[in-house]
């Protein structure tokens, strides 16, 4: 590809995610250490947000069942720790692959449904998924869940050990798979196929019309999903030592869609601003009373009234038009 | 002061703390409260922060409390912050910790394990809180307990499972004021294969507190000559249960439930039902009815059965029961002192008032000063061997284990006559003991 080809690529909303990127690099040596932990732990969960923004932001598909590959890829990453012996790597990448084969196989079935039934046939899915972890508990320890122990967490290469228990490093570690996943997702949304995602989203017959085949790239934007459902989930295990069975329950489907809604469904950078913005809302409100989730919820239905876009829905609206 | 007119103080401040849901919602309550208490109790006559100056700090020993406001342990959660609250207030009554006064900061978990870490994150490294403290539900504990030794906080559980035991957690994670579930269960087998039967078909929850039930209990019982003749597992999103008794055997002699959930009343109901007047011997786990009034109508056919009880709900007229019955704020019968209907979860939150009083005991034995000290204070905890039955220990004697970081005790046995628990046996603690299955002292600090 040659520079000229890149240019489109290279623009003011390219350089914009760099500055992000950049900008969550900095936190990690302005932030107090309750922050930069917690910011920590938001960018692993603005992953899995990313990957549902691909879905439901720009494709026009809502799952409620994206905690099913969420789970795939914690427990792919965790039991094969736990089980095989597997150092960091090879576990963190068959999390990944168990995410993509259960992306493909529950993707290939629920999108031969559509509208609600694509719902309720995706949290299906999910809830046997929750059930399984549950039954085959003598190696998944059900809803108590295991630890993953600190030697699991260790790189090593040759002489060099980096401790992904520590603090910056894993701060770093969850900077990096955001900062990949982000460009990747970008670039995805501005390639043709992503140009045949949104055309899916706002008119499925006139893309059949025009030649592509929906099925397919409904399937393609479903697998994305998942594989990046799947880091996620295989990242949080590694870096946050702990895989469980809650995360594979319907609560951990709903919140990717809030974080979504709130940030910016088909916006790159949605998700991020939604996931943080949720979080900080929900660390305030417990501290000032235990009905947070009320509190949390007139807050959301506030913003759906006032920027039902969500909040660089809204902004590209008016201020930041073309912002992919 | 006499004891009598101490109690009297004592019962004042349960009732101030009867009225507390608002104001514990400040995190400076605790101070307050334990100040407004010292001063009530006897301090009359020195200015309040006077009771403190002994201390090289006044600074207050900050204790985060990670508590199941919201969740499926809410029920659990809002009394262990209860009791919680009243043994602070106890404690800063008796003039704190090393001279300083004891604060507690709440901070929900939403009975969630990723939110268990963040509340630990937060205690650590926002509240700078010296421990951290108070959680029940396992899976909150386990996904907790990791952040716990990263940070090198102290995490002491209330949660009876067997993780901490079992070698599963860290250094820093101790369960010291309540017994688990294994050492409850193996306790049982005895007296049940004695007195009610030897072939037993166990009811429980298709998770992993239902299995570790499953398991530990078949074993005790083989010990004991009998067997588990049936395991019914009850999927835990199952709402009616008449298709699961007729997979009991006719020649079952007990019948073994410890159900949890919202589905539990409509579980024992439909037991009851099933079996009429021709029913086997039933025994359950009173983590089925914990927070549930004996009374409450389905019940009835529960009459006569028996259940484990940590600590009796209906008074025994043991002075250190009353002690700290009239601290928390329980009545006779288990409810809330301000309304009969709020019963508590009396077997499991005298955990939290013991662990407090542990962790108190703990400081002072290494003279602790700040965090610089938490390392200090895992090992004077890991070198206590007993906790003697007291008003700081109300529900009995215990062994602690430093190795293994798990107290044992005495259990009981109760059965349901009209409507009310009376306790018809006591195990030894000797009778919940088994081999150890980690030593956490070979671990770094």
């Amino acid at each position: 590809m040659t520079l000229s080809a890149l240019m489109p690529v290279l623009d003011r909303y390219f350089w914009l995610h760099i500055a992000v990127i950049a900008a969550l690099l900095s936190l990690l040596f302005v932030l107090p250490e309750y922050h930069s932990g917690i910011m920590a732990r938001v960018m692993v969960l603005v992953v899995y947000a990313l990957g549902y923004n691909l879905l439901f932001g720009y494709t026009g598909l809502l799952s409620l069942g994206h905690a099913l590959y969420f789970s795939a890829g914690m427990y792919g990453a965790g039991l094969a720790i736990r089980w095989l012996d597997w150092s960091l790597f090879p576990a963190f990448f068959s999390g990944i692959v168990a995410a993509t084969l259960v992306a493909l196989v529950i993707g290939s079935l629920a999108l031969r449904t559509i509208g609600v039934a694509f719902m309720i046939v995706t949290m299906m899915f999910a809830q046997t998924g929750y059930l399984l972890i549950l039954y085959f508990n003598e190696y998944t320890r059900g809803d108590e869940g295991f630890v993953i122990g600190q030697a699991a967490r260790l790189i090593e290469w040759g002489s060099i050990t980096v401790d992904l228990s520590a603090p910056d490093n894993r701060y770093l570690a969850a900077w990096l798979v955001l900062s990949l996943c982000l460009l990747v997702k970008l670039i995805l949304v501005r390639s043709p196929t992503g140009r045949v995602w949104i055309g899916l989203r706002e008119n499925e017959e006139r893309a059949r019309l025009l030649g592509f085949n929906p099925y397919r790239y409904k399937l393609s934007a479903f697998v994305i999903s998942g594989i990046y459902a799947g880091i996620a989930g295989a990242l949080y295990a590694i870096l946050f030592g702990y895989a469980g069975a809650t995360f594979a329950s319907i609560q951990y489907s709903i919140l990717p869609l809030l974080w979504v809604l709130l940030g910016g469904a088909g916006v790159v950078l949605g998700p991020v601003f939604g996931t943080v913005v949720m979080f900080y809302l929900v660390d305030y409100l417990s501290e000032q009373t235990s009905a947070y989730m009320l509190f949390v919820g007139v807050v959301l239905v506030v913003l759906v009234l006032v920027a039902p876009r969500g909040i660089l829905g809204s902004l590209r609206r008016r201020l930041l038009h073309g912002l992919p | 002061m006499s004891r009598d007119s101490k109690r009297d103080n004592h019962r004042d401040t349960s009732l101030d703390l009867n009225r507390q849901p608002v104001d514990v919602k400040r995190r400076k309550l605790l101070t307050g409260l334990g100040l407004t208490a010292g001063a009530v109790a006897g301090s009359q006559l020195l200015p309040v922060t006077g009771r403190y100056v002994q201390a090289a700090s006044s600074e207050p020993i900050r204790i985060g409390f990670q508590a199941h406001r919201t969740g499926i342990g809410a029920s659990y959660g809002r009394w262990y912050e209860r009791t919680t609250i009243a043994a602070a207030a106890r404690i800063n009554d008796m003039g704190g910790i090393n001279g300083r006064p004891v604060e507690i900061i709440v901070e929900d978990d939403g009975t969630d394990p990723k939110r268990g870490a963040e509340v630990i994150e937060k205690f650590a490294t926002k509240h700078k809180t010296d421990v951290a403290y108070g959680t029940l539900f396992s899976h909150v504990v386990i996904g907790s307990a990791p952040r716990a030794g990263e940070l090198k906080m102290p995490y002491f559980v209330v949660s009876e499972g067997h993780h901490v035991a079992s070698g599963m957690l860290n250094r820093y994670v101790l369960q010291p004021g309540i017994t688990d579930v294994k050492s409850q269960v193996i306790a049982m087998a005895p007296w049940i294969g004695d007195n009610l039967g030897k072939k037993v078909t166990m009811i429980y929850p298709d998770f992993a507190f239902g299995h570790d039930h499953r398991d530990n209990f078949s074993e005790a019982i083989k010990a004991q000559g009998g067997e588990v003749i049936e395991k019914i597992a009850i999927p835990p999103t199952e709402t009616s249960f008449f298709k699961y008794f007729p997979k009991i055997p006719r020649e079952t002699e007990v019948v073994y439930h410890v159900m949890v959930g919202p589905a539990v009343l409509t579980f024992v109901k439909e037991m009851g039902e099933f079996f009429g007047a021709n029913r086997p011997e039933i025994f359950g786990f009173i983590d089925s009815l914990e927070a549930v009034d004996m009374n409450s109508p389905g019940l009835e056919a529960l009459d006569g059965t028996y259940f484990w009880e940590a600590m009796p709900r209906y008074a025994t007229g043991d002075e250190h029961d009353a002690f700290y019955r009239a601290h928390v704020g329980v009545n006779e019968t288990g409810a809330s002192t301000t309304d009969a209907k709020d019963v508590s979860t009396y077997s499991h939150m005298f955990g939290c008032w013991e662990t407090l009083n542990i962790i108190k005991r703990g400081m002072e034995a290494c003279n602790y000063q700040g965090p610089d000290d938490r390392a200090s204070l895992i090992e004077a905890v890991e070198s206590f061997e007993t906790f003697e039955k007291s008003d700081n220990h109300p529900q009995g004697d215990k062994v602690f284990n430093g190795k293994t970081h798990q107290a044992f005790g005495a259990q009981h046995i109760s059965q349901l006559n009209e409507g009310k628990l009376e306790v018809v046996h006591t195990t030894s603690i000797e009778d919940g003991m088994y081999e150890d299955e980690v030593d956490y002292t070979t671990q770094s600090l």
